[in-house]
């Protein structure tokens, strides 16, 4: 166990060491996110989202306030680059466009659903039951479908929050840009005071200033998606680097040498796991860092953020242990690993977004830690905690657990070192 | 004397090519004994097996009482090893493969240290300790390779061709620590082609070629075998007659031939210890000043190339 340890911090310290592949682990991505994020308008005033138009279904079948609200929001002048909605009247026909892939998911907001939240006069005996909003997700369409999630996630969280008709406004003018969180909690105290004095005036109108407007709250930041798609293709590039200095302890004579020291190959073969491991969730952690400084990008929940980086850097870690166990040399660990990190790079939607690539694309997809890790980072980045990354984290790990068993079997066969 | 080494019939099969041909030999506890054979001979196959880096095709070994087949493990707590082929990370300092060698060694904290800085001082490193190792010279290179071997003080320490291809001087650096070593109560099994490393180092010598061990023993028995006799070299100065000399020579018992090339008069016998007397007192009556006086034994270069009918090198 030691052992292990002590092998995988030698090869964390030789790979902050090698220059080469310093450029590659962080200054290449971060010049690429740089980049990208100038050539989409991300340093400008004028905020565009490079996730854009995501196609999205709204099916508002309450017709009151809470259903209107939503509507508004996801029809809002704020949410306009990132969202095309469409409004549609039947749930069974825009299910079926779902199942046609014509878009990322659809809102159905079931009739009832005002009321099972703000009973109205007369219902105070007999309140309704809760009537849940459905977001019919399209599969193949992994972050757009998530952002609409988080979306009514957020709404949900503001109707929960507010046990107020009152709030309810608020929570509409909030998420229409038009006030902001303080202000909102500021207008939702002074309007339950007003309630409490006066209770039948229920049907507030508040006037505020929409100059200052900004709506932060559902904004998504393009370097949101940019800064974690570079991070996660450059992970590739140190996964098989990892996995090339397995090979390449062979060739200068490491390995053989560890051999016939008193430790088990087991402990050698863990510690350069380790190791690859290591190095990874290190490369992350530093573009992670570097990006909320000078970028002032916001990742979003830090616990999150840290066990997402770590289920990905596991996945990577497994394809860096396939790699190098299907390939020969040191050589063919190295331009097999740039292949993919490319591949998988813009498969998994590193530079263009999953959802405007077609399907089979999407499908492919799936295999990449890319693509799963890039969905968690949105959801994180829109709000989302650890609860709503289970999808993305399990898959990373089965990904992991899958090709290190793989690779395991594979060096077992191809005898690494014993002749 | 104990045997720390004891080679069973050792074989070594890459695919249809044998390598190690069934070789057995043993090795006693404080000796150096010299794996002398050119190259491809099987030397690097033969310490990999009993390193217990490739598993014998068939045959075995005892290290220190422990089967290298049967308990590899226990073998590697008994033993050092040198490669031929630098085993280092290039991108460490020699203090920090030091280290990290050690602890996989299972040296840690302080005594770890202590040793770490020893090592050091032995291979004459510990100026350089804090630089890269890829910034080291071949020769400086070599010489933390064989710190690294030294670090857990192995009871018999494997050193295969440790002076290839570097300088004189280090190479001498590099001798002289195997004798240091071996000084220190350390047993020794060091290869070589180099036939005048096997001279100046080994208690015993086993000559090796096409995997087979060909000749074992003594310097002397393995000359002797051979018939060869050794030779007396006599020194003079510029002005002295050694033609003459190596004439009058030619007359003493025990002498089978003597010839004076520029200032030196070679003479080939048996035993130089019983021919010596006779010459200096020969030299003494004419009047010869001898300026220094080498015994030559007959060379392994001789024995191979009596065994082989091919040259050591080339
Ligand atoms: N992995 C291998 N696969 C096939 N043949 C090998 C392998 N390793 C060595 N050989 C062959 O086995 C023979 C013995 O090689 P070995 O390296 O043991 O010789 P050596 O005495 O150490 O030579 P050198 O002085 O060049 O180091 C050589 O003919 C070599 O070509
Ligand atoms: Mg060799």
């Amino acid at each position: 166990m030691l052992k292990t340890f002590l092998i995988g911090i030698k090869d964390l310290r030789l790979a902050f060491r090698d220059r080469a592949a310093l450029i590659l682990m962080l200054a290449a991505p971060f010049v690429l996110t740089l980049g990208l994020g100038l050539v989409t308008g991300r340093f400008s005033s004028n905020n565009n989202s490079g996730l854009s138009d995501i196609p999205v279904i709204i099916v508002n079948l309450d017709n009151e306030q809470l259903g209107d609200a939503l509507t508004d929001v996801f029809t809002s002048e704020e949410l306009a680059n990132l969202m095309e909605p469409a409004i549609g009247s039947d749930p069974e026909a825009a299910r079926k466009s779902i199942d046609e892939d014509e878009a990322a998911a659809v809102v159905i907001i079931p009739e009832g659903f005002t009321r099972s939240i703000i009973p109205q006069q007369g219902d105070f005996n007999n309140p309704a039951e809760t009537v849940k909003i459905e977001v019919y997700a399209n599969p193949s369409r992994p972050t757009g479908a998530g952002i609409v999630k988080a979306i009514v996630d957020e709404f949900l969280s503001r109707v929960n929050e507010g046990s107020l008709s009152g709030s309810v406004s608020i929570l509409q003018l909030m998420l229409s840009g038009r006030i902001t969180p303080q202000q909102a909690e500021a207008a939702g105290l002074a309007m339950t005071e007003q309630l409490q004095t006066n209770p039948t005036d229920s049907a507030l109108a508040i006037t505020i200033n929409s100059s200052t407007a900004n709506g932060e709250e559902v904004k998504f930041d393009i370097l949101a998606y940019l800064a974690p798609g570079m991070a996660l293709m450059f992970l590739m590039y140190t996964v098989s680097y990892g996995g090339r200095s397995i090979l390449a302890e062979k060739t200068q004579g490491t390995l053989p040498r560890l051999l016939v020291s008193p430790t088990s190959s087991t402990q050698i073969l863990g510690g350069k796991v380790f190791g690859i491991f290591l190095t990874g969730a290190a490369q992350m952690l530093i573009l992670i860092g570097a990006s909320s400084l000078f970028f002032q990008l916001k990742w979003g929940d830090p616990i999150g953020v840290v066990i997402l980086v770590l289920a990905a850097v596991f996945g990577a870690t497994g394809w860096g242990m396939f790699i190098t166990a299907m390939a020969r040399t040191p050589a063919q660990v190295a331009s097999v690993g740039s292949a993919i990190m490319l591949i998988f790079g813009i498969m998994g939607g590193s530079f263009i977004s999953l959802d405007q690539m077609p399907p089979a694309i999407q499908t492919f997809s799936k295999i990449t830690p890319n693509a799963w890790a890039l969905d968690g980072f949105t959801t994180l980045a829109l709000g989302g905690t650890l609860t709503n990354l289970s999808t993305p984290i399990t898959a990373l790990l089965s990904m992991g657990m899958i090709l290190f068993l793989v690779s395991v079997v594979l060096f077992g066969k191809k005898n690494l070192v014993q002749k | 004397m104990t045997n720390i080494l004891e080679v069973q019939n050792l074989v070594k099969n890459y695919g249809d090519f044998q390598a190690v041909k069934g070789v057995s030999f043993n090795i006693e506890e404080g000796e150096i004994f010299s794996l002398l054979g050119p190259n491809g001979a099987g030397k690097t196959t033969t310490i990999s097996m009993l390193s217990t880096l490739y598993t014998p095709t068939s045959g075995d070994a005892v290290v220190g009482g422990h089967s290298v087949t049967k308990d590899p493990m226990a073998v590697r707590g008994v033993i050092g090893v040198v490669p031929q082929d630098l085993a280092l990370y290039e991108d460490l300092t020699a203090r920090e493969n030091l280290i990290f060698w050690g602890q996989m060694y299972n040296l840690s904290g302080k005594s770890l240290n202590i040793r770490v800085d020893e090592v050091l001082e032995q291979i004459g490193l510990t100026d350089k300790a804090k630089n890269r190792v890829k910034t080291f010279s071949g020769g400086m290179k070599r010489r933390v390779n064989i710190g690294v071997g030294l670090l857990h003080k192995p009871r018999l320490l494997f050193m295969d061709e440790p002076t290839v291809g570097i300088d004189p001087q280090s190479r001498r650096a590099i001798l002289d620590t195997v004798k240091d070593l071996n000084k220190q109560g350390m047993t020794l099994l060091y290869t070589t082609h180099y036939m005048e490393e096997a001279e100046e180092l080994s208690n015993r010598v086993g000559i090796i070629d096409h995997g087979e061990l060909i000749a074992i023993g003594t310097q002397k028995e393995l000359t002797q075998q051979v018939g060869q006799a050794e030779t007396l070299v006599l020194h003079v100065s510029e002005n002295d007659d050694s033609e003459a000399l190596a004439k009058s020579l030619k007359g003493i018992q025990g002498v089978q031939q003597a010839e004076a090339v520029d200032h030196e008069v070679s003479i080939v016998c048996a035993e130089a210890e019983d021919v010596l007397a006779a010459v200096v007192t020969k030299a003494n009556e004419r009047g010869i000043k001898i300026r220094s006086i080498d015994i030559r034994e007959p060379n392994l270069e001789a024995v191979f190339l009596h065994l082989t009918g091919r040259a050591l090198r080339d």
